[in-house]
Formats: C-alpha cells, structure tokens, sequence
C-alpha cells in the first residue's frame, strides 16, 4: 500500500471474526473496524465526502471557516480533511465528551465551542445555528442532513463489506446521525432484498435535558424509517459488558459505542437458527482510555456513562 | 394485562411526577388510551391527531421500537415495559 497523503488512508477497513461472541455457533458475526481510518473513526469517510461535495457544488472555498456541530468523531475527522485543504474549522461540541475528543480536536487545529452537556447532541446543533447566524460566511456542511453522510457509506462502507463478505445476512449498526444504516442499509439491500438492517441506539432520550415538549425532539432530516427492518435500545450496563468481553475473548478494543453495537449482534445471533451478521464498530478504544472502561468498577463506569456522551 | 409504562423526564409532570406507571391493555395503543383517560395531558403529547404517534416519540415493548413491529398495534403481555424516549440528536 501506498499513497500520496493521509486521506487516502480513509476506508477500505478489515472485517474481522469475533465468533467467539456468537451464542449460536451456526452464526458467525464479523466486526468491520473502523478505528483502522486515519481519524481514528468511521466519521473520516463522511467528512471527506462532504468536504469533496461541497467543493465541487462551489459552496466551499479555499480559506473558508467550516462550522459543524458534532459530539467528536465528525469534528476530528473533518479537522483533518480541514488542514490537508486549507480550511478552518470551527466545532460545537457538547462539554461532556471524553477529554481526549477535545484533545485530538485540539491537535489538529480545530477551535472548538462548548455546548451545554445536558442538551446532548440537540445543544450543539442549536447553538451551531446562532453561530451560523452571526457568522454567515460560515460554511455548514451539518452531517445530519448533508446527503454526503449517506453517500459515503453507500459508495464506500456498503461495496467494502459485499466485497469482503456477499453472505451477509443482517448489518447491524449503531443509529446516531443515521448515515451509516441509511447509506449500508440502501447498498446491500440493492444487492440482497433479504439482508436485514438492524438499528441499536443508545436511550439517549433519557439523558438528554432541556427538552420541553417533544416538539423539541430531532429526527435527521437524512433518516428514512422504511431502510430499517428493526430497532432496539441498548443501556449502557449493557454496552460496558460486551465491551469487556469484546476485549477478553477477542482482543478486539474498541469505542463504547461499539459495545452497543456488539450487544445488538448478540441479540440478533440468539434469534436467528444459521447465518452470518456484519457489525460495524465505529472506532477504536483510544479515546476511551479515561473513561476506565476496561478498568473499573463496572457500576460506576456505567454511572458515568450516563453523564458522558461517548457516542 | 398489566404492564409498566416508563416515562421520560419531560412527560412526568404530566402524570403527576411519576417515573413509571401501572396501565393495562391488550396492545399499546389500549395502553395509552388508558392512560389518556387517566392523564389527558399524557395522551395528547403521544399521539397527533390522525391517531398515530407524535413524530419525535420513540416507544419501545421491551426495547424494541413499536414502529418495527406493528405499531400502536403491537401487543404486550402481562410484565411488559414499554418505555417512552423523545427523539434526540446523536452522532
């Protein structure tokens, strides 16, 4: 392998057997390990591709402030693509993420803007747009409804995991800005109308404060229900603990969030009589370290799950 | 058929604070338009008017959201939770 600079390193991540999680063993489950990306996460490909978009529509210019709210891995990703194209980057990102979100943020050039922690992703959002009001010059390429988010799993994620394992029978993914199951989903589905797409999330909607009527709720504007065929809560006790076992019996380290993810592979495998699940693990377990995840008390990891946002 | 129906900050003053409530019902919809009659604030925040649910609610039956399986149709059994989350941002 060999390429001319960083960004060429986005993509084409392995998937690798974790069997030794699977209940049945008529099922095997593949993780596709997206901490591989240069950025450290799954959200490299869509900042790429909505950064390549914008600058072939004309929206985004040489110089350019690009603004985007993001709980971290979004805002690194683009913080690289930002410096390699001569952009600047501005994020809003709620206070409680994981301190080294904000370091890696920080490393690569990023300014960064505190939201409210208890406003969750919503606080960002809202905030990015009295900033988009002040400012605008800002360029806003906003993942949550930027078609690119979907595109960039639909013409990478989804072609990668067919070529690598076309006997897929279920993906399974975390849903946040929905991008990965939309694009993924749309793509084997084209290939398989079998294939089932199955959604896990966080409850976040528990934690999230300052809500006053769920007239203040958010669906991206970029989900469709009807890619889906299930979705289901993981709790974060949950997630902790196939998190561990991730690491126990497969070696395999990885973000929190993919331990929800590698709980709904479970579930799903417990179900089904024969087959094959893809799950897609969205980053590594680097920027996870201070969370004592793999290290303490499970009770208060997950305690502090509950007041930190590592999705 | 009782279940526990666990509900969200924001809903609570609505049902006077409580966190989860007791109803009964073959099916969620009979569950909420039981508790509808008991909370008619409750009621108006779940369902819009066509009879379906509030756009940015999640409802799950133990976990699993209603809208994969038969919507307000879906059925409960006695011990189930069906818990309901507003709809936020992630990512």
């Amino acid at each position: 392998m060999r390429y001319d600079d960083v960004l060429g390193l986005i993509g084409n991540t392995p998937l690798v057997g974790i069997h030794e999680l699977s209940p049945n063993p008529d099922v095997a489950i593949f993780a596709k390990l997206e901490g591989q990306n240069p950025g450290g996460s799954s959200k490299d490909r869509i900042a790429l591709k909505m950064v390549e978009l914008a600058e072939k529509e004309g929206v985004l210019r040489p110089g350019d402030t690009i603004l985007e709210p993001t709980s971290g891995n979004t805002g690194i990703g683009l913080a690289i693509v930002a410096r390699r194209r001569g952009y600047r980057l501005r994020v809003v990102m709620p206070q409680n993420v994981s301190v080294e979100r904000r370091q890696l943020l920080e490393i690569f050039g990023a300014e960064i803007v505190l939201s409210p922690g208890g406003e969750g992703s919503n606080g960002a959002i809202r905030m990015s747009e009295q900033i988009a009001v002040e400012h605008p010059e800002f360029v806003r390429l906003f993942q949550y409804g930027n078609p690119a988010n979907p595109l960039a799993h639909y013409e990478g994620t989804g072609p990668e995991i067919w070529r690598d394992c076309p006997e897929v029978d279920v993906f399974v993914a975390g849903l946040g800005t929905s991008g990965t199951l939309m694009g993924v989903g749309r793509y084997l589905k084209e290939r398989n109308p079998s294939v089932q797409v199955v959604a896990v999330e966080p409850p976040s909607g528990e934690l999230v404060q300052g809500l006053r009527n769920l007239d203040d709720g958010f669906v991206p504007p970029i989900f469709d229900p009807d890619v889906l065929d299930r979705k289901f809560i993981v709790r974060p006790r949950e997630s902790i603990e196939w998190l561990r076992e991730l690491l126990d019996r497969c070696q395999v380290f990885a973000g929190v969030s993919s331990g929800a993810a590698v709980a709904g592979a479970v579930k799903v495998a417990a179900e089904m009589d024969a087959g094959t699940i893809v799950t897609l693990l969205p980053d590594g377990g680097w920027k996870y370290l201070s969370s004592g995840a793999w290290t303490d008390d499970l009770d208060e990891v997950v305690e502090r799950a509950t007041k930190i946002n590592y999705w | 058929m009782a279940v526990t129906v666990r509900l969200p900050t924001l809903l609570r003053p609505h049902a006077d604070g409580a966190a989860a409530v007791e109803a009964r019902g073959g099916t969620v919809g009979q569950v909420f338009a039981e508790l509808a009659g008991r909370y008619p604030g409750l009621g108006q925040q779940l369902v819009d008017g066509e009879g379906g649910l509030h756009k940015f609610v999640n409802v799950y039956r133990n976990d699993d959201d209603i809208r994969y399986l038969d919507q307000l149709d879906t059925k409960v059994a006695d011990g189930d939770t069906i818990s309901i989350l507003p709809a936020v941002a992630g990512g």
